[in-house]
């Protein structure tokens, strides 16, 4: 990714230094401006989200109700991506949709950097026992494979989507926890922690003012591209069957369950849903690894 | 060496224990009445009654979970609610077509990953590696169950080259002994049978395949890439050696271990890919079991695939960094 992006050497005669820094977020942002796959990440969530956003005002039609008379009917001008078996139209059930997606995965990405933040602050800052029972814990958690454990919380705790978002916070919890751990293990031994120390700083004044905000940005990139593969897992267990608990709300995964049976008849009900799908995802895979690279220049290739 | 394969197995044990606690809890602490909740509204008193014995719930807990460890070390992984059948025997009969599937996957990620990886790093910043790094990102971005929907409705239902699903074409009977289509039909002496199954795998194998084929082309890239740079590397070019050597010698010698590591990794999103891959297709696998247990609330078959899938994660994984040894002498084990 970095290496399509990467600026020419500047040419030896200019100054290097022109322009003063205006601030850590302040220069990341504007290095992410620069770089063009960020800004068609940029452009894909905008879609992504303001599909989400104005569902209610954009919808031609309501994403719950279709007649029979309606139903299969292919893309047309009355219907721009067809209606599907229930006579529901396509574009509103996707629109819809992506509040389903964009809720969920938000929350859940949140859930699992508050419980993974949380678990990985506490191991990195207190060390010792503490740190070995929460990497313990980890391990168990991520020696369970794929949306395994996802399968497992919501087979265990019935369908619907609060037990979804969980599903997948805890799904995820660990890869911020050991992420965050991992962060304030090596600060520790950098100088600026060292300086706090010997000018007498107290431990909690040192991981929340010194550590925390240096550990941060790895978290930040790690959130935005987990919220890709999130979006993708919350279609997954949809596909599944254990998406929303009334099977008729618009939720990505679910509309492809039905449309598996017609693909021979209708192809554009497995097509349009997955390019919904895909286009959230690459829009935030995008914008991480923009973040990625404009929040630590140090990575640029 | 013997000693870190040793501490290493002595580390899965807290993993093991953490998971048992964990997969325990799973049937054993479901919310409101386990009985209700596993045979639904409707059950009769005398299968409540039947279940509760089973599941030795009248007992103290931590009776239960030792009779629970105790049955796992047995190899008694409980029976399915459904047909009473043991967890493990449908598990056997069942487990040949994921690993059918999984592996092959599995191959496709690697043989075509690895190369295009290198491809990219040979011709970094150029067109071929522009269009790796878009390969790269669909494949992580489209997810597994909407590519094999894809590939089905074009290769299958449109040009009609691949079957739509299943293992094998069910009129050529095709009698299973091992449950490993290929092997079956080969041992039979039946290669039309043998090239039937191939042809019911491609698809199933490239939807599957897909992120690990992306995630290991980037990874490739990065190694080659940052072991190319080297001054050993600039050494063997000085000294003459053919642009040959020096990339399999010099470059790949060294760019293997993250590679490896990450190849590693893939099992568990295979095992758990596998999963949907197996729904799209109907591919008879634990996977599909596993979804169609949920519908029937058996949950001693969710939990017993979490564990054992779980168990090959750790197993492979610790395989690979044994493996580490024999591809890096630089790295002694202590």
């Amino acid at each position: 990714m970095a290496a399509t992006t990467a600026p020419a050497p500047a040419p030896l005669s200019r100054p290097i230094a022109t322009r003063a820094s205006r601030g850590l977020w302040w220069d990341a942002a504007r290095r992410l401006l620069r770089n063009r796959p960020a800004i068609i990440g940029l452009v894909c969530i905008a879609i992504f989200v303001g599909a989400a956003v104005l569902a209610s005002v954009i919808a031609p039609y309501d994403p719950m109700a279709g007649s029979l008379a309606d139903r299969l009917k292919p893309p047309s001008t009355a219907h721009l991506m067809g209606t599907d078996l229930q006579g529901r139209d396509e574009l509103s059930r996707i629109l819809y949709g992506a509040r389903i997606s964009l809720t969920v995965g938000v929350v859940a990405v949140i859930a699992a950097l508050a419980m993974g933040g949380l678990v990985g602050a506490l191991a990195g800052g207190l060390g010792g026992r503490v740190d070995a029972v929460a990497m313990r814990v980890t391990d168990v958690l991520l020696a369970i494979p794929g949306i395994l454990l996802a399968i497992g919380i919501i087979a265990w705790l019935d369908r619907g989507l609060p037990q979804l978002m969980l599903a997948i916070a805890v799904t995820y919890a660990p890869i911020f926890a050991r992420l965050l751990r991992g962060s304030l293990l090596a600060l520790r031994e950098s100088d600026y922690v060292l300086a706090a120390q010997s000018i007498g700083g107290s431990g909690r004044r040192i991981l929340l003012r010194h550590m925390l905000p240096n550990a941060l940005t790895p978290l930040i990139v790690q959130a935005t591209l987990v919220l890709a593969t999130a979006i993708i897992d919350i279609a997954g267990l949809g596909f599944l069957g254990l998406g929303p608990a009334d099977p008729r709300t618009p939720e990505w995964g679910t509309m492809l369950t039905d449309a598996r049976k017609f693909l021979q008849v209708a192809p554009y009900l497995v097509f349009f849903p997955g390019l919904a799908i895909v286009i959230s995802a690459i829009g935030f895979n995008l914008l991480g690894d923009g973040l990625r690279e404009s929040l630590d220049p140090r990575l640029r290739r | 060496m013997l000693k870190y394969i040793v501490r290493r197995l002595l580390g899965a044990i807290p993993v093991l224990f953490g998971l048992s606690v964990v997969l325990f809890a799973f049937v054993h602490l479901l919310p409101g009445d386990p009985c209700r909740t596993i045979l639904g509204q409707h059950a009769t008193v005398e299968a409540c009654d039947r279940l509760r014995q089973n599941l030795g719930l009248d007992l103290p807990l931590w009776q239960q979970y030792v009779n629970y460890i105790g049955q796992l070390v047995r190899g008694d992984f409980g029976a399915s609610i459904v047909n009473n059948k043991p967890v493990l025997t449908e598990f056997a009969v069942r487990f040949p077509a994921t690993i059918e599937l999984t592996v092959a996957a599995l191959i496709f990620a690697v043989g075509v990953g690895i190369p295009l990886g290198r491809l990219a790093a040979r011709h970094v910043q150029g067109w071929i590696d522009g269009g790796v790094t878009v390969i790269s990102l669909f494949g992580i971005s489209i997810p597994v169950f909407v590519l094999g929907l894809v590939l089905v409705y074009i290769f299958a239902v449109e040009l009609k080259w691949l079957p739509t699903q299943g293992r094998i074409d069910a009129r050529a009977g095709l009698e299973l002994k091992t449950n490993f289509v290929l092997v079956d039909s080969l041992v039979q002496g039946r290669p039309d049978l043998f090239f039937d199954g191939l042809k019911h795998l491609i698809l199933p194998a490239i939807a599957l395949g897909s992120i690990p084929l992306a995630i290991i082309a980037r990874i490739t890239r990065a190694a080659v890439l940052d072991v190319a740079n080297e001054d050993y590397v600039r050494t063997a070019r000085a000294k003459g050696l053919s642009e040959r050597r020096v990339d399999s010698r010099h470059i790949m010698r060294n760019a293997w271990l993250p590679v490896v590591t990450v190849i590693g990794l893939q099992v568990g999103g295979l095992l758990g890919g596998a999963v949907l891959t197996e729904t799209v297709f109907s591919w008879n696998g634990v996977g599909r079991w596993v979804v169609d247990s949920i519908q029937g609330r058996d949950y001693f078959v969710i939990q017993s695939t979490i564990l054992i899938f779980a168990l090959i994660f750790l197993v492979v994984n610790l395989a690979v960094d044994v493996a580490y040894a024999f591809i890096n002498p630089r790295i002694r084990y202590s």
